[in-house]
């Protein structure tokens, strides 16, 4: 047995087995259930270490050999492996009280298959190819059959297709620059092609028009599920572009660009949740505004900036959870998630807002809540190195906050005469429930994730050391 | 000698089929200029990977193309009422000159990159980077816009074919083809009142 055996064809083939489930809650289960045990095996489970059960022993190789190349999984990837799990399971859980598992649970579990062998894979650079395939398989999960394809769709995968070749090409430029390190415009030619490729993938300002359509067109949970899965998984290649190449992550150029391209995502995307009227695309341009917190962490030293790359992780994950929950709540029982339809919603749905109100404060950075370490330590770091990226950063941690008292606001304005009600379901308040108290703890007591966050930079053999 | 004679033929061929998939007003003929676009494509990735790994490319492509096909074939069909298609094909016949300009021009600072990719192979690519792109930005319409990625992949994977042997790769990217023409049909059966035009 190998480590890529367990972490990418058994939920690959529990993905495609649940395809023919028709019940929701069965769904509900084989998705959680799996995600769980995967994410436990990758706290519990050494690799490549013999494991003693009882009188056998059992050693799991970290490597699996395919059309000449390997897919390796060392136990330095297995925190990676137990987040990217273990908050799965929170986004399985979570979809049977929206009515969506049958979809996310298969489709889910294959997408995540195929991302943690875009980790795996070796050479990284074939990466590209394997989130490409993740993409297609999000198109089914994105349109279901019985509704007519959204141009937000067509968008997303025109523009995620587009990233793969210039990641390819990228890739093979670089390996040419590594060898001949002198040649400016060979170095030109791949950090153009590297920023094109990157830029489609995480729909980098102005290319994330999609984003916002989506939002406004399909379900909330499935693309907030995507929102957070696929630039996670971007950020790691990132990562091993810079662990791998050196003229990379010495160039202060491409830090600056890094740097240049988050600072735009985050002022955008908070400029853009301020003054939006819709809560799908406030929630939308908040996750715009997150990815440019991954892109800002990643221009920063790799010894100060690391560790908040993992640090934006988790908090990412719930966050963007909670929101996108509490949105499908609201939006099934209302024709758009529209303010003029929304307003006074928390009188009904009061779970429902709480959750809306905290994951929104959360992205902005608010005290106690689960954004809050990660961005502070981020602002810290950004405006030690240059005071103007962190007036930059205020002007968008100011919109996405703006944002949230906006909603607030919206969700609160109720006639006098309405009466209290939580017409939420108990899943519902239950998922809800857990996931406000989960923003709280991860704010109160950040040093938690301790453990796990401390063994991710050894995954990079440069950029962690 | 003969090859190269060959090359430079496939290479007006693949110009022929690319601008038939922006000019095509009925679904059929854009389905038959896919289906040839890829023996083009097959023809110039040979130059540089062997035999079985050029003709999975050329299989991965047709069965991409059949599901399209197969699908288009049992929704119902009305006639083409495309009249921007229509109206705009000047526009469109100045655009692929362009494009053919734009490879042509462009063949020589690709081959200093790689050396010994061949110009035949480069302009090849090009050109069907530079139509499938053209294609993609000109429509929402799901058939087209399959069409138009299926071909600016095909360009790419010709140029990639001279910097990447691997098998694992070929084979993903054949995956990815067939991908592509799976997702197209299943977006072409949830949107059956757009038809393909």
């Amino acid at each position: 047995m190998s480590a890529p055996f367990i972490w990418i064809f058994i939920p690959v083939t529990v993905g495609g087995l649940s395809l023919f489930v028709a019940r929701e809650r069965i769904a509900t289960i084989i998705g959680g259930v799996t995600a769980i045990i995967l994410a436990g095996a990758a706290l519990f489970v050494p690799i490549d270490e013999a494991l003693g059960l009882g009188s056998f022993s059992v050693k799991i190789a970290s490597s699996f050999q395919i059309l000449g190349r390997s897919l390796t999984l060392d136990s330095s990837e297995a925190p990676l492996l137990a987040i990217l799990f273990g908050v799965a399971a929170l986004w399985f859980v979570g979809a049977e009280s929206v009515g969506v598992a049958k979809r996310l649970t298969p489709f889910g579990l294959i997408i995540i298959s195929l991302l943690v062998a875009s980790i795996a894979v070796q050479p990284f650079l074939y990466a590209a190819l394997l989130i490409e395939l993740a993409v297609l398989v999000a198109v089914p999960l994105l349109s279901p059959a019985d509704q007519i394809p959204s141009r937000g769709v067509i968008r997303f995968l025109i523009y995620q297709t587009l990233g793969m070749p210039f990641i390819l090409v990228a890739g093979w430029l670089s390996a040419g620059v590594e060898a001949s390190p002198g040649d400016l415009a060979l170095t030109i030619q791949s950090t153009t092609m590297l920023g094109l490729g990157f830029a489609f993938l995480f729909a980098v300002f102005p290319l994330y028009n999609w984003i916002p359509l989506l939002m406004e067109e399909g379900s909330p949970y499935i693309i907030g599920f995507l929102l957070w899965l696929l630039p996670t998984i971007t950020s790691i290649l990132v990562m091993n572009f810079l662990d791998r190449y050196a003229w990379l992550r010495t160039s202060a150029q491409v830090m600056s660009a890094l740097r240049v391209a988050g600072l735009l995502m985050v002022v955008s995307g908070g400029i853009w949740t301020a003054f939006q009227r819709h809560l799908g695309r406030m929630m939308a341009f908040a996750a715009v505004a997150e990815t440019g917190f991954i892109l800002l962490a990643l221009s920063l030293d790799p010894t100060m900036g690391l560790p908040i790359v993992f640090l934006l992780l988790i908090p990412r994950g719930l966050g963007l959870a909670v929101w996108a929950l509490s949105l499908s709540v609201m939006d099934s029982d209302t024709e758009s998630l529209r303010f003029s339809s929304v307003q006074g919603m928390a009188r009904i749905y009061p779970l429902a807002a709480t959750g809306l109100i905290l994951s929104a404060l959360s992205t902005a950075g608010f005290p106690l809540l689960a954004g809050f370490p990660p961005r502070l330590a981020l602002w810290n770091a950004l405006a030690q190195q240059s005071l103007g990226t962190g007036l930059w950063f205020l002007i968008g941690i100011i919109g996405l906050a703006t944002g949230a008292v906006r909603m607030l606001a919206v969700t609160v304005m109720a006639d006098e005469k309405t009466a209290w009600a939580s017409k939420e379901s108990w899943a519902q308040r239950g998922m809800l429930g857990i996931g406000v108290i989960g923003l709280f703890v991860l704010g109160l007591f950040p040093q938690m994730a301790n453990p796990i966050l401390n063994k991710l930079p050894l995954m990079f053999q440069h950029l962690g050391h | 000698m003969i090859a190269t004679i060959v090359s430079w033929a496939v290479v007006v061929g693949l110009l022929i089929t690319a601008s038939g998939l922006l000019l095509y007003r009925d679904w059929r003929w854009g389905i038959g200029f896919l289906a040839g676009q890829y023996v083009g494509v097959f023809w110039l990735v040979l130059q540089h990977w062997p035999l079985g790994m050029a003709a999975a490319k050329l299989v991965g492509g047709w069965m991409a193309t059949a599901s399209i096909g197969m699908t288009l074939l049992n929704l119902h069909q009305q006639e083409p009422t495309d009249k921007y298609w229509s109206q705009g094909r000047s526009f469109l016949l100045f655009m692929i000159g362009m494009a053919a300009l734009l490879a042509v021009a462009a063949a020589s600072l690709i081959e200093s990159i790689l050396p010994g990719i061949g110009i035949p192979v480069v302009i090849g690519g090009i050109l069907l980077i530079a139509m499938g792109l053209l294609q993609l930005g000109m429509t929402t319409q799901v058939l087209r816009v399959i069409l138009g990625l299926l071909t600016t992949l095909s360009g790419f994977e010709i140029l990639y074919a001279a910097m990447e042997g691997s098998s694992l790769v070929a084979a993903l990217l054949v995956v990815i083809n067939l991908g592509l023409g799976l997702v197209g049909a299943y977006l072409l059966t949830a949107s059956p009142e757009e038809k393909a035009t």
